[in-house]
């Protein structure tokens, strides 16, 4: 260990940690461009110069280690000075069209520049200009904002491992340019657009949605496969608008893939069940009250032996409800499925097959995953169809259910015999956990606000075993999790409060403990 | 010597003997003069033996640093179980400066002799010479001296019969000036961009291929040769000033003097003569006004300054200037300063490598801003403007390119500040004399 002063403050870090980290363990953030924790040190854009007491010249604290005994100043008149100067130059060059720029509000350009620029420039001459390219893939680069602090580049090359973008040109000429025949249509790409501190890197997707301070950001896991990248919903009027990665170094580092990032449509569906209803007599169903339809649910399901079809995009709670239910009987799931790939630069870290965030989960409380999802359903059996839309199962084996009770956010196709329909949140819309491939239980929370009568699916299904007689008394999601944590051994221990933001894997996970934070960019 | 003209009787030419001379390019013609001695000598003694000879002779890097090369050299640890590397640094392109050139026009084998010498003493088994793009003739001598070598079982796995191992390489650059930057060389050699390394790791720990490397001039690999075969004791006699700067140093001289070209003289030697006596003063009817002696990257001199310096590392910095590559360039009064720095501006703005902040924008500001004021548009502000963004490229990034372009900037505002007042008054600078003698 080695122990210094920084900005008067004693600060002790493992030896060969960097200035620029040890400042931040006690709250100093050195003011950066080029570094990035998830990517090899560069050391180009001079902004995070510090004085180290004794040192000739100022230091980058990026790719200085800590000394013994250093004493550094990040605040000082001669720091300041250098940061002033950086600041300057960065702007000569650029249009300062911050107006019409998506990264405005959430720049750090324009950040640093109003916490410590100039206010004004001493710039007479022509400014430079380069048309901007469309770089494949969800990325555009505009070229004029752009400060060359190669984190694009080098996360094609260190992390994703597949060369495609260079800094071309030199002098104050160069911009980044890309290799020929290459593109950014590698399916982690557009973690450069996340990178990029400026505006020069853009998203397609998002281009000109939504200004950076409209949006409401939620902490949340992105649904789209079983690998539970830690994500941020960003949603403008109850829509979400973008899905970006949250640091997690147990799970996804600092990324996320392009599918799971550009797949958010679904959760904001428009065409919903919004309405509890029930099937009475000859009129067909009909939309009834929260109590009326849980009571005739209930009716239904009482004494009978239950298949669950359950998504294995529910919640741990969900499906331990629904587990609940079934009185004899099984559940099972189904799974979409796609190609695997990889970030070879993270450890562990891919684009899973199975595209669906709880598959582990779902297994774990005992769902069967299966492709012949119907497969379970004994004659006479109730049909608890739960979060599955059935796009593309053989509904013919319907037939065979002695009943059939509908808890979903949208109308499964091919099922015209439901006797009640409960609608439920989707994923964006409750809060909950889900377990990924690696075991970990990681919660989620709600990013928007679910439509109609709709109600979170751990509610309805809590008032459901209510309304049957059973042990049921939740208020809150977190209250359904301190019961399965009580009832089932893999989640013995694991409270809402334990698990927090970055997870905790399940008692028997394949990996057991926190596995060591992944090693980012090793080559 | 005087290359292309005559040797001068004052020049003392260990370096420099055989320009002109097209048989020394021969590997015969080499070894009728002596060559490979030094080589023959130096596998016949210890690594370490070789490297305190050198240390004890007081040279010192003749790239522009004067790091003393026998130090350098010791920081080689051996037996570290790496594979080691010399690198030739032959990638001369400081404005002003072929001294190097000419030593591989000439004398391509003393190169690949001091190359043999130095990789031995640092304990490499492959050395490197990385020549600029532009030097096509000798880059032609240096391959055919290399294949000669090697054909004479000089190079190669059996060096000279003594069962060790010297490989050498030629290897050409693209041509850009940031590669003689020792790191940025080292990542051209890999195949990647010429971009400068944050230091450290320095290269004696992680060079070339992340071994450990040695990087040398060309001079100074060269310089080794004559030492081995003569003494260190030899070489520091020959100093005529500060007992620091020790033999024989060449100086490449362009610009407005009589007799352009290299020449050899001893550590200590008066500018002055050397100017007026050596190179033959200046153009009939015009005046010497400034110096920059080491290459375009040092301070200008005015001539009171130059004409007190006895030229040696100490002796150019005690009259506000540094010895560099020594790449004397010198300038009359037909010159406009401003011109003259405006366009050193604006080389080192279209080679800054665009890595960091202050080099990539503040050379080609500068630039802009010096060639306004030479075109009539400056303004007394822009002057400040100037000193400020020149402070803002000293000492804060990676390499010193950014440093170099700031140095003829504030040098010549400091010195010839009345011509960039005069341009922005709207006073035209008037040659004395267009007409060259």
């Amino acid at each position: 260990m080695v122990t210094l002063t920084i900005e008067g403050r004693p600060v002790t870090v493992a030896e060969g940690t960097t200035i620029l980290e040890a400042a931040k363990t006690v709250g100093v953030l050195i003011p950066h461009y080029c570094y990035h924790p998830g990517l090899p040190v560069a050391g180009v854009c001079r902004m995070c110069l510090v004085e180290v007491e004794k040192a000739p010249k100022l230091a980058p604290s990026c790719a200085t280690t800590v000394a013994e005994g250093q004493v550094v100043h990040v605040h000082s008149d001669k720091s300041l000075d250098a940061r002033k100067g950086v600041l300057e130059m960065l702007l000569i060059n650029h249009p300062l069209d911050c107006p019409i720029c998506d990264q405005s509000g959430e720049c750090e350009l324009q950040d640093y520049t109003y916490q410590e620029g100039r206010e004004d420039s001493r710039y007479r001459e022509p400014k430079r200009f380069n048309p901007a390219e469309d770089f494949g893939g969800d990325v555009i680069y505009v070229p004029n904002r752009c400060i060359l602090c190669t984190r694009c580049v080098r996360f094609m090359d260190d992390v994703a491992h597949e060369p495609t973008l260079n800094v071309s040109e030199r002098g104050d000429r160069a911009l980044i340019g890309k290799f020929e025949g290459r593109d950014m249509t590698h399916p982690w790409a557009a973690n450069v657009i996340d990178l990029c501190p400026v505006g020069a890197l853009l998203s397609k997707d998002f281009l000109n949605k939504a200004r950076a301070w409209e949006l409401d950001r939620t902490s949340s896991i992105c649904p789209n496969c079983t690998q539970g990248c830690n994500v941020i919903m960003e949603t403008r009027e109850n829509q979400i608008v973008r899905m970006r990665p949250r640091a997690n170094e147990n799970v996804n580092a600092f990324f996320m893939c392009d599918w799971g990032r550009l797949n958010y449509r679904w959760m904001n569906e428009k065409s919903r069940v919004e309405q509890p209803m029930v099937r009475t007599g000859n009129t067909g169903l009909t939309a009834t009250t929260w109590e009326a339809a849980i009571t005739a649910a209930a009716r239904a399901l009482n004494g009978k032996k239950v298949f669950v079809a359950a998504s294995p995009m529910l919640s741990n709670e969900s499906l331990f409800l629904l587990t609940q239910l079934m009185q004899g009987g099984s559940g099972a799931f189904r799974v979409a499925e796609g190609d695997e790939a990889p970030l070879p630069g993270v450890e562990d870290l891919a684009l899973r097959r199975e595209r669906a965030a709880n598959v582990y989960g779902a297994e774990t409380l005992g769902f069967r995953k299966t492709k012949d999802l119907l497969g379970g359903l004994g004659q006479g059996d109730v049909l608890v169809i739960a979060g599955e839309d059935l796009e593309g199962v053989d509904a013919s084996a319907i037939s065979r259910a002695g009943d059939v009770i509908v808890i979903g956010s949208v109308m499964p196709s091919g099922v015209d015999r439901a006797s009640v329909i409960l609608p439920i949140a989707n994923f964006s819309e409750e809060e909950g956990t889900v377990t990924n491939l690696r075991g970990r239980v990681q919660r989620f929370t709600q990013a928007r606000q679910a439509p109609g009568e709709t109600r979170p699916s751990w509610l309805v299904l809590g008032d459901l075993l209510g309304a049957m007689g059973k042990q049921s008394n939740f208020f809150l999601p977190s209250e359904v999790f301190a019961r399965l944590a009580s009832s089932h051994k893999s989640f013995a221990g694991l409270s809402y409060d334990r698990i927090g933001f970055k997870g905790l894997p399940v008692v028997d996970a394949p990996q057991t403990g926190p596995k060591a934070p992944i090693a980012v960019g090793a080559a | 010597m005087g290359y292309p003209h005559l040797p001068h009787s004052r020049e003392t030419t260990v370096l420099s003997k055989y320009f002109g001379d097209a048989e020394a390019r021969t590997l015969d013609g080499w070894k009728k003069r002596g060559g490979y001695k030094a080589l023959e000598k130096a596998l016949g003694m210890p690594p370490a033996d070789i490297v305190n000879v050198v240390k004890e002779s007081g040279l010192r890097g003749r790239g522009g640093a004067g790091f003393p090369t026998g130090m350098k050299w010791s920081f080689m640890k051996p037996g570290d179980g790496k594979p080691h590397y010399l690198c030739c640094n032959a990638d001369e392109s400081e404005p002003g400066t072929f001294k190097d050139r000419e030593l591989m026009r000439w004398t391509p084998h003393a190169l690949v002799e001091g190359c043999a010498i130095g990789a031995y003493a640092i304990g490499a088994e492959t050395a490197y010479i990385y020549i600029r793009g532009e030097f096509t003739e000798p880059l032609y001598w240096m391959e055919q001296a290399v294949k000669e070598a090697y054909a004479a079982g000089i190079i190669g796995k059996n060096a000279m019969g003594t069962g060790k191992r010297i490989d050498v390489h030629v290897h050409k650059g693209a041509g850009a000036y940031i590669c003689g930057e020792e790191t940025a060389l080292m990542n051209s050699l890999e195949g990647r961009r010429g971009n400068p390394r944050i230091k450290p790791p320095f290269p004696a720990v992680s060079g070339v291929f992340g071994m450990p490397t040695t990087i040398n001039n060309v001079e100074t690999l060269i310089a080794a040769a004559p030492i081995l075969l003569n003494g260190a004791d030899w070489y520091k006699k020959m100093s005529l000033s500060n007992p620091k700067s020790t033999g024989t140093k060449l100086f490449s001289v362009c610009g407005n003097v009589q007799r352009p070209g290299t020449y050899e003289v001893v550590m200590g030697f008066p500018f002055k003569e050397f100017l007026y006596d050596l190179c033959g003063g200046p153009y009939h009817g015009r005046k010497f006004k400034a110096v920059i002696p080491g290459g375009a990257s040092v301070p200008i001199q005015t001539m009171e300054e130059a004409e007190a310096t006895l030229m040696d590392y100490e002796g150019f910095v005690a009259q506000g200037s540094m010895l560099g590559s020594g790449g004397v360039i010198v300038i009359d009064d037909a010159q406009p300063m401003v011109t003259v720095i405006a366009r050193i501006a604006r080389f080192f703005a279209h080679e800054s490598c665009a890595q960091c902040t202050q080099c990539r924008e503040g050379t080609a500001w500068t630039t802009k801003i010096l060639e306004r004021i030479r075109d009539g548009e400056g303004t007394m502000e822009d002057l400040d403007t100037l000193l400020d963004i020149a402070e803002q490229m000293t000492g804060k990034t990676i390499c010193v390119l950014s440093d170099s372009c700031a140095v003829p900037v504030v040098s010549g505002i400091k010195k010839f500040r009345g011509e960039f007042e005069a341009l922005i008054q709207g006073r035209r600078f008037h040659p004395v004399n267009a007409a060259v003698a």
